[in-house]
């Protein structure tokens, strides 16, 4: 809230040599951040005074307008200035700025000659002199005398702190709160605002406009108060207006200013109906049924059956506590009003502004919670003001409901030491609880009984008041210590695996990014998703149109950022990414609305879980170009599908995993150079070169290759003990089969492994000849073997390898190539 | 030839000269056949000794095997001497300019929102703490009501939450890392001492400091007798460790419904005060809601942006350079290693 020191100091005794900054800091000391504090008037300087326009010579043959004005500025002889302006006639009151002055901006006034006239002055607009940014003419005034000085009558020197209020304190969302808080922290005299309003004065009884409140839920207390004889053409006084201004609203008539005025001022949010166009008495109730509403900005809106409304006999009147309705308007012909005022309640208000996304000054008060004494205090402010300065007469008040009491705080004045950790005692506890308005009943040292002032709603609990006191006191006080928790603390096997992977990946030369999880449907109909990876969440609002989809893989990020880093001049590029992705394939259970008033039951909590889909854990990873780069030293080399495969399996054996590759023809891979990895018989894994259209789809580079593991797929293998590690001699045994080449590579070294016994050390695959014809391919292993306590002899090692050979021909028809 | 002393000598001599001019490696070879070899006149005497008479044998067996060892040690000599000549010329003539630049890999890089969640991580494993994670697609419930933020509490529609459909799935996109912490506690017994870092979302537009996902990370403690003085140690000393040591704290009493008191914590670095967070003491009725009984436990809780740390500590003015995945940015921190 935007709020001046000039209305401040009307209520806290804010001394005089205190410096703007100090101020603000001491807002933030308890708990109210400034956002911005504007030095009004700073880089004006005077003479600025008020003058009557005594004659009006329009100059001929000009492009534009120019009047060669007549002033009366207190002076002994006529003051004359040339105007562009022409928005005042004869008899109106100017403000003009005379030589020497300089106004906002280092605009140094000073007599000139112009349009063959010496022009002694300026007639201001209110742009020139920093009032906000109307220039469409000058300023005339309402009030003043010739040669008053206008920088006092418009008040333009000031200070405006515009406070952050917090959406627990909505008392402080008016002049009288903020006085409240900056009064107790800078430890001076407050004047409550509230207390200075003579309500006893409006009787309450049957000859205004009446009122019921018809639904209990919808308000504690309304006031209403009908005025009559109301003069419409009255104007708002400058300093009415000057203030609802530096508060950052507009004056637009004066029964409406006087309604915002108190609003700023006390927190109470009024609304000024046409008494005559009410018919009946007013009543608060739901609007029952969907229904079609203009309010006062003319649009039209469909109220649900649950809005709150007020409404009179026949018609629905305003949107209660957000804006009020077209038809009941204050105009420039009104003469009878009708005050409102009530203590809504937060959550209705709440929810008709959520639901007709209208966020008005009134409703911002309201659904925070308004101080419900003030029904009755502001109501009659706002009639006292508009009897004084409309010249409007009193007719009668109605009421309905009351304003009731908080309910008392149990509270043991130590739960302060003990919850901030300092030593606070008793007296200091007592004391700040009562400068926010709390009254204290002790039953015993031990035991208060705290009654909340009506405006702090947000005191329910005893850490409410503890956090009263500790803003206070000041947080700063407390002096740190340091617990230490007493889990054996690790990271889980999920949490080293991510770290482990990252790591591999970009020591190995890959850059980690963190792509966002939109996606568009077009992404998902280009890389040809089906099934699991089709079955995307949708965000209800999302912040692209474009792209509603949450993620089901990682590709669609990567593959973007791929092309991003392409289109800033990346050629040869490896990026990877860790992250979750969202499937819409577990049925789901929907929870309806569960209290948090004590722990929900063990099935309860079951729901929500089961509300929740699962989301796995995915390491993705693109790469285009060579990662094994040419240079002077000769050629490199580029990444093609075998890395990516044998990347793939390397993370899978990173975990302690052991993978087994398949042939696969996954979207949006190559159909023929893709491969799915498994681990205990389960695709955990895919990897290979990306199909040739989707590439030239997304405008990326020909053999890019790609490849995407379940890090949460993954069983977590415990850790093994090595074993023992053989000093002896390795014996090396090399074989060359022949088989068909519909089987795999993986098959014919299993076969081999298999029958090779129990010192094979390892197998590796050196040579495959494809060249043979007749459907036939050679595959050259190079088998080692080693035993823990012997050298191997020859024979010994023969006879092994001709076991595995024996063992490839028997499962997969291998035959010894000669 | 008879064997004679004399002749011993002779061989001996025309050996060590022979030896002495070799010029290169290839002539001593030669020069070692001719004068070590089998066929080298030493080797023939040697032969001879088996005709003489065993008190002849032994006075030129001695001299004979002087002479073999004389003439073994002159050509070990030279062998050294012109290797190392070699080895110096071969040597200088493979000198290579090894300051050529030789990048043959691509660097890598991770993100440094993965260095500094490690980082934190570690810091408060070693205060024994758990590294605790949750769903980033979450339950409303624990999102919001569990926290004290019922429906229609004005502080929910604050946070610009994206929902997903159908609403009445009542899942969103989670909107702090807070969630994880209640899961925490509907699942465990106190004493719980957690840190939660994750991905969060709100619907704010990309800009040079928003974004609409973005990383949190936040503590929770709840242990008897907490206090918030252990909150503001906890915090000093975790600025301390991301920002150095001689970093300040300072508490501002602020709201958020999940806790009471509660505050922003500010930091001093470089000169100001820059915000980095909120917490406070974790309100009885998120505590009553999850079922710890707030007689008994306290405990506080904080939450900071990692997007915000990571621009304040590495001087980072554009949020685009976290978000946009330009691996020249990641390649810049490397592994992070120290």
């Amino acid at each position: 809230m935007k709020v001046p020191l000039s209305w401040l100091t009307e209520f806290a005794s804010i001394p005089n040599g205190i410096t703007s900054s100090e101020i603000a800091e001491a807002f933030v000391a308890v708990g109210f951040e400034v956002e911005e504090v504007v030095e009004q008037g700073s880089d004006l300087t005077g003479p600025l005074v008020v003058g009557k326009v005594l004659s009006i010579q329009q100059l001929e043959g000009q492009k534009k307008p120019i009047r060669y004005v007549e002033l009366d500025c207190g002076e002994q002889e006529s003051r004359f200035v040339i105007c562009g302006a022409t928005n005042f006639v004869v008899g109106d009151l100017v403000v003009v700025s005379l030589p020497g002055a300089i106004l906002p901006g280092g605009f140094a006034i000073a007599a000139r000659q112009t349009y063959g006239h010496t022009s002694n002055g300026m007639i201001c607009s209110a742009r020139e002199l920093g009032l906000g940014d109307d220039h469409s003419g000058i300023i005339v005034l309402p009030e003043g005398t010739p040669g008053e000085d206008a920088i006092s009558l418009l008040q333009l020197l000031d200070v405006v702190f515009d406070v952050a209020v917090n959406p627990d304190r909505g008392y402080a969302l008016s002049v009288r709160g903020l006085a409240r808080e900056i009064a107790a922290s800078l430890e001076v005299a407050y004047v409550d605002p509230a207390h200075q309003v003579e309500t006893a004065t409006f009787d309450i009884n049957t000859s205004g406009i009446q009122v019921s409140i018809d639904d209990p839920t919808a308000a504690s207390v309304i006031f209403i108060r009908t005025l009559q004889d109301f003069n419409p053409a009255a104007p708002t006084p400058l300093w009415m207006r000057r203030r609802i201004e530096k508060c950052g609203m507009r004056s637009i008539s004066l029964a409406v200013d006087v309604t915002n005025y108190v609003m700023l001022e006390l927190g109470q949010p009024l609304h000024a109906f046409d008494s005559k166009k009410i018919q009946g008495s007013l009543h608060i109730r739901r609007a029952d049924r969907e229904q079609e509403f203009t309010t006062l900005d003319g649009q039209v809106r469909k109220l649900s059956s649950s809005n709150l409304v007020v409404a009179d006999d026949r018609h629905i009147l305003a949107l209660a506590g957000t804006m009020g309705g077209l038809d009941s308007e204050v105009t420039e012909t009104t003469s009878g009003l009708a005050i409102e005022a009530a203590r809504f309640d937060p959550i209705s208000i709440a929810k008709n502004s959520r639901f007709h996304r209208l966020s008005s000054e009134a409703s911002r008060r309201l659904e925070r919670a308004v101080d419900p004494e003030l029904a009755a205090i502001a109501s009659a402010r706002a009639a006292h003001l508009l009897i004084s300065l409309g010249g409007a007469t009193y007719v009668g008040s109605a009421t309905a409901g009351s304003a009731l009491p908080l309910p008392t705080i149990r509270f043991d004045p130590q739960f302060v030491s003990q919850l901030l950790g300092i030593v606070c005692p008793n007296s200091t506890v007592q004391a700040h609880l009562e400068l926010v308005g709390c009254s204290i009943t002790k039953l015993s040292d031990s035991e208060w009984t705290v009654a909340p002032p009506t405006w702090r709603s947000d005191l329910a609990t005893p850490s409410d008041l503890v956090e009263e006191v500790g803003r206070l006191v000041g947080l700063n006080s407390i002096e740190g210590t340091l617990p230490v928790g007493r889990a054996t603390a690790t990271l889980s096997p999920l949490q080293y695996r991510k770290r482990g992977v990252a790591q591999y990946l970009a020591s190995l030369g890959f850059s980690e990014v963190y792509n966002y999880p939109f996606v568009s449907q077009e992404m998902v109909d280009t890389l040809g998703f089906s099934g699991a990876r089709a079955a995307s969440f949708k965000i209800a609002n999302p912040m692209s149109d474009q792209a509603p989809l949450l993620r089901t893989h990682l590709l669609p990020g990567l593959l973007e950022t791929t092309k991003r880093n392409l289109n800033r001049g990346a050629k040869d590029l490896a990026i990877f990414e860790i992250g979750s992705v969202f499937r819409d394939v577990t049925k789901l259970t929907h929870v309806s609305p569960i209290s948090t008033a004590s722990r929900p039951s063990d099935e309860s909590i079951a729901n929500i879980y089961s509300s929740v889909p699962p989301q796995p854990l995915f390491v993705g990873a693109v790469v285009t170009g060579e990662l094994d780069r040419d240079g002077w030293w000769g050629q490199g080399r580029s990444f093609d599908w075998s890395d990516a495969t044998s990347l793939a399996l390397s993370i899978i054996e990173l975990t302690g995993n052991s993978g087994t590759i398949v042939q696969s023809d996954l979207a949006p891979w190559h159909p023929g150079r893709c491969a799915e990895i498994q681990v205990a018989g389960k695709a955990v894994a895919h990897a290979g070169e990306l199909h040739p259209r989707v590439l030239a789809a997304l405008g990326l580079p020909p053999r890019t290759c790609a490849l995407a593991v379940i890090l949460s797929e993954l069983p977590v293998v415990p850790s093994k003990n090595p074993k023992s590690i053989s000093t002896m001699p390795a014996a090396t045994q090399d074989v060359s089969l022949v088989v068909a080449s519909s089987l795999s590579a993986a098959t014919v070294e299993a076969a081999l492994v298999a029958g090779a016994g129990p010192l094979l050390e390892s197998i590796k695959l050196f040579d495959r000849y494809s060249n043979l014809g007749e459907g036939k391919v050679s595959l050259a292993f190079t088998l080692t073997f080693r035993a823990l306590d012997r050298t191997l002899t020859v024979d010994e090692v023969t006879s092994y390898r001709e076991a595995a050979v024996a063992s490839a021909s028997a499962s997969c028809g291998a035959v010894v190539r000669a | 030839m008879s064997l004679s002393e004399h002749s011993i000598d002779d061989a001996k001599a025309t050996a060590l000269a022979a030896i002495a001019s070799a010029a290169s490696l290839e002539e001593l070879k030669e020069i070692k056949v001719a004068h070590i070899g089998d066929r080298s006149p030493i080797a023939r005497a040697n032969q001879q000794l088996g005709t003489l008479s065993p008190e002849e044998r032994a006075s030129f067996g001695k001299i004979i095997g002087q002479a073999k060892n004389a003439i073994a040690a002159a050509f070990e000599a030279r062998n050294f001497l012109l290797e190392e000549e070699r080895d110096a010329r071969v040597l200088v003539e493979e000198r290579v300019d090894v300051t050529i630049p030789a990048k043959r890999t691509l660097k890598g890089g991770l993100h440094p929102l993965t260095i500094l969640t490690n980082e934190i991580c570690d810091l408060f494993l070693g205060l024994g703490y758990r590294v605790a994670e949750g769903p980033e697609l979450e339950a409303e419930w624990l999102n919001f009501d569990a926290l004290n933020l019922p429906e229609d509490h004005p502080a929910r529609t604050m946070q610009d939450t994206f929902f997903i459909e159908p609403l009445d799935s009542h899942l969103v996109l989670r909107t702090h890392t807070s969630p994880v912490q209640v899961r925490t506690m509907l699942e465990e017994k106190p004493p719980i001492y957690v840190i939660c870092p994750g991905r969060t979302y709100r619907a704010d537009e990309l800009d040079a400091t928003h974004t609409p996902v973005f990383s949190q990370v936040e503590g929770l403690v709840i242990d008897k007798g907490i206090t918030m003085a252990d909150l503001k140690g906890t915090l000093d000393h975790f600025a301390r460790s991301i920002f150095g040591s001689d970093v300040k704290t300072r508490l501002r009493s602020s709201f958020f419904p999940f806790t009471e008191p509660s505050a922003e914590v500010d930091f001093f670095f470089n000169g100001r005060w820059i915000e980095w967070g909120g917490c406070g003491m974790v309100n009885p009725k998120v505590l009553i809601a999850c079922g710890i009984d707030p007689d008994i436990y306290s405990g506080f809780a904080f939450g900071m942006g990692l997007e915000r740390t990571l621009m304040v500590r590495h001087g980072i003015t554009d949020m685009h350079d976290i978000v946009e995945g330009d691996v020249r940015f990641s390649q810049s921190f490397g592994l992070g290693v120290k």
